[in-house]
């Protein structure tokens, strides 16, 4: 927590882009995992750039082929394209965890900053509805969601989302509480700057630094929950490939057929993985979460 | 003392409250609700038919104002009436009672296990004196904290029950289905154990009383079991809570993957079934096991730290809980 006051001070974009591809360059785990990033948000965005192939078509009589030259990731009861599948499922995938996330981010951190710089009773409500909020396990809220929002990528998405709002409010709330007391506030409120404007302008720049690297640890956390969601079937209907569920349609040829349940697996661990890499290296650089 | 148990006490039922005030109105206020469903005689067979539907309404009382729902519910549950399943009829909380024992029983091997490997493994990394071997076991529980459980089971599957066929894959009978699963849930949870106890650990040994028992000449082996794991061991219990939260969401999905009974599968089933008073059964159970551990740990917490009893202010050392811990 101490580790949030001695922060560097910002001198010039250009320097602080030199010694962030420096450090990158002297820290080989995290340019691999800022690279497992950059290829998984690529197939999100353009699938076409490693597989020009249709996800949905099947070649009856190549199916169930173990991962070979032809087919990277093998080749499904259908003879579909793994490989293909899992690229294409990735634009899902990633959508819906940028989607819970964003519902997180906004909500949380909204609710945050509402309460540390309002305070008083504005402060005490909106934390015990935090509170409740972390008291029900997050899958299980999720679930809730689940069953009145009924099944689709973006439903569970947002039920995830849910489920993240009170880490960002308490990170938020908790930034806000600290900057809320330091010299500059203090003196643009006595110079007469209208309470909005300190808020937007003086509070939130200089708190939303471990906001932001919650963001990205949560990220990971929520490709997982999303990954669980559709697993259990609640994303998209079947042909269309989610990472999730291209796991669950493997369950049936777990003895004969690994391939098509462990590859999109590892896919997700590689992503998770990634993303907690990247989120450690933030919260050293904007400022611990803890 | 009792003061402070009567404000934990105070602050459970808060809790409880609370948890089924949002289940109420996640699950009853939302649209699509169930007796437009059991109207409709299923999800899938087209629109209800109005006069039904108002009968229906009517009997279920669900044509009040929602105030006066809310009360009539939330007294019914204060009476140990959660309402029936939509689905099969009968009430929820038998449901729930049929279903607990298998699950308490996979969450209880998983939990031993958890603690049992998420201990050693942080209490190697704190002991041992050569930085390769301590930074490759401080990265262990990272893996662990970021492979999805359910591919984690089926791979268990794969290796242990088609390849080398030595434990079924599927069922619930007797201690030889019992490992897979358990294995499987106790991962995430023991790894964000180790995570946590590695943590307090080594900053604990950082400490002046961990430098005056060195000191004394105690060996690096006793500071840390006798000195350090004792103070170490408070952070990792104020997330108890929490990880019992994410152990029985954890059993959904692992109950799931191997076939097993227990709430996992009634929770997926009234999902499916949109089976509102049963979900929210799940999700009270849930809140309880959260209460219930954060009671056990406060418990725990003036044993192991009379000062803050003593102190009068009777505050745990922060609860920066989701931050750390995380589901899956």
């Amino acid at each position: 927590m101490t580790a949030v006051l001695d922060r560097p001070a910002a001198s010039g974009a250009r320097r602080r882009l030199a010694t962030g591809v420096g450090g990158l360059l002297r820290r080989p785990g995290l340019l691999l995992a800022a690279a497992v990033l950059a290829v998984v948000g690529t197939a999100a965005v353009a699938p076409g750039t490693f597989t020009s192939g249709d996800p949905l078509a099947g070649v009856p009589r190549e199916r169930l082929q173990p991962p070979g030259v032809a087919h990277w990731f093998g080749t499904d009861q259908l003879g579909r394209d793994l490989f293909t599948r899992v690229v294409h499922g990735a634009g899902r995938s990633l959508t819906a965890t940028v989607i819970a996330v964003g519902v997180g981010l906004v909500v949380g951190s909204t609710i945050g900053l509402l309460a540390g710089f309002l305070g008083r009773w504005v402060d005490e409500l909106l934390m015990r509805l935090v509170d409740v909020l972390l008291a029900v396990p997050a899958l299980l809220l999720s679930l809730a969601l689940v069953t009145a929002l009924r099944f689709g990528t973006v439903k569970i998405a947002v039920a995830v989302g849910v489920g993240t709002i009170a880490a960002f409010a308490r990170v938020m709330r908790a930034e806000v509480l600290r900057v809320r007391t330091s010299t500059y506030v203090e003196a643009a409120r006595a110079s007469g700057v209208r309470r909005h404007d300190v808020l937007l302008r003086h509070v939130l720049p200089n708190a939303y630094g471990p906001v932001l690297a919650l963001a990205t640890l949560e990220f990971g956390v929520a490709v997982l929950q999303i990954s669980a969601l559709s697993f259990l079937g609640y994303g998209a209907p079947p042909p269309d490939p989610e990472w999730g569920s291209l796991v669950a349609e493997g369950r049936n040829y777990l003895a004969t057929a690994w391939w098509l349940s462990a590859l999109p697996g590892l896919t997700v661990t590689a992503t998770v993985l990634a993303a907690g890499r990247v989120a450690r290296a933030l919260d050293g650089e904007w400022g611990g979460v803890r | 003392m009792v003061r402070y148990l009567a404000r934990r006490l105070l602050l459970a039922v808060g809790v409880l409250w609370a948890a089924w005030s949002v289940s109420f109105v996640v699950l009853f206020l939302l649209p699509g609700d169930p007796i437009e469903i059991m109207a409709a005689g299923g999800l899938e067979s087209g629109t209800a038919d109005p006069a039904r539907e108002a009968q229906l309404r009517h009997e279920f009382g669900a044509d009040r104002p929602v105030v006066v729902q809310y009360a009539a519910h939330l007294w019914d549950a204060l009476h140990g009436d959660l309402g029936r399943s939509v689905q099969s009829g009968r009430p929820v909380t038998g449901e729930l009672a049929d279903a607990l024992p298998h699950t308490l029983q996979l969450a209880g091997t998983a939990l031993a296990l958890a603690v049992l490997a998420g201990t050693s493994l942080a209490l190697a990394a704190a002991v041992t004196r050569r930085p390769a071997l301590r930074q490759v076991l401080l990265s262990l529980p990272v893996v662990g904290v970021s492979v999805p459980t359910f591919w984690v089971g089926l791979m268990l599957i794969h290796l242990l029950s088609f390849r080398f066929p030595l434990l079924p894959a599927i069922g619930d009978d007797g201690w030889r289905t019992l490992v897979l699963p358990a294995v499987t849930l106790a991962l995430p949870i023991g790894a964000q154990l180790s995570q946590i106890l590695a943590k307090s650990l080594l900053a604990a040994l950082g400490e002046p009383y961990a430098e005056t028992a060195r000191a004394k000449g105690a060996s690096h082996a006793r500071v840390v079991l006798r000195h350090a794991l004792r103070n170490a061991a408070l952070p990792a219990l104020t997330v108890a809570g929490v990880l019992v939260g994410v152990l029985l969401a954890g059993s959904v999905v692992v109950e799931t993957v191997f076939s097993r009974p227990g709430l996992g599968r009634l929770t997926i089933t009234a999902v499916g079934y949109r089976d509102m008073p049963v979900v929210q059964g799940v999700v009270i159970v849930g809140a309880l096991a959260y209460v219930v551990a954060n009671l056990a740990v406060d418990l725990l917490y003036p044993v192991l730290d009379p000062r803050l009893v003593t102190a009068g202010r009777a505050d745990r050392p922060g609860r920066n809980s989701r931050a750390e811990v995380t589901a899956a």
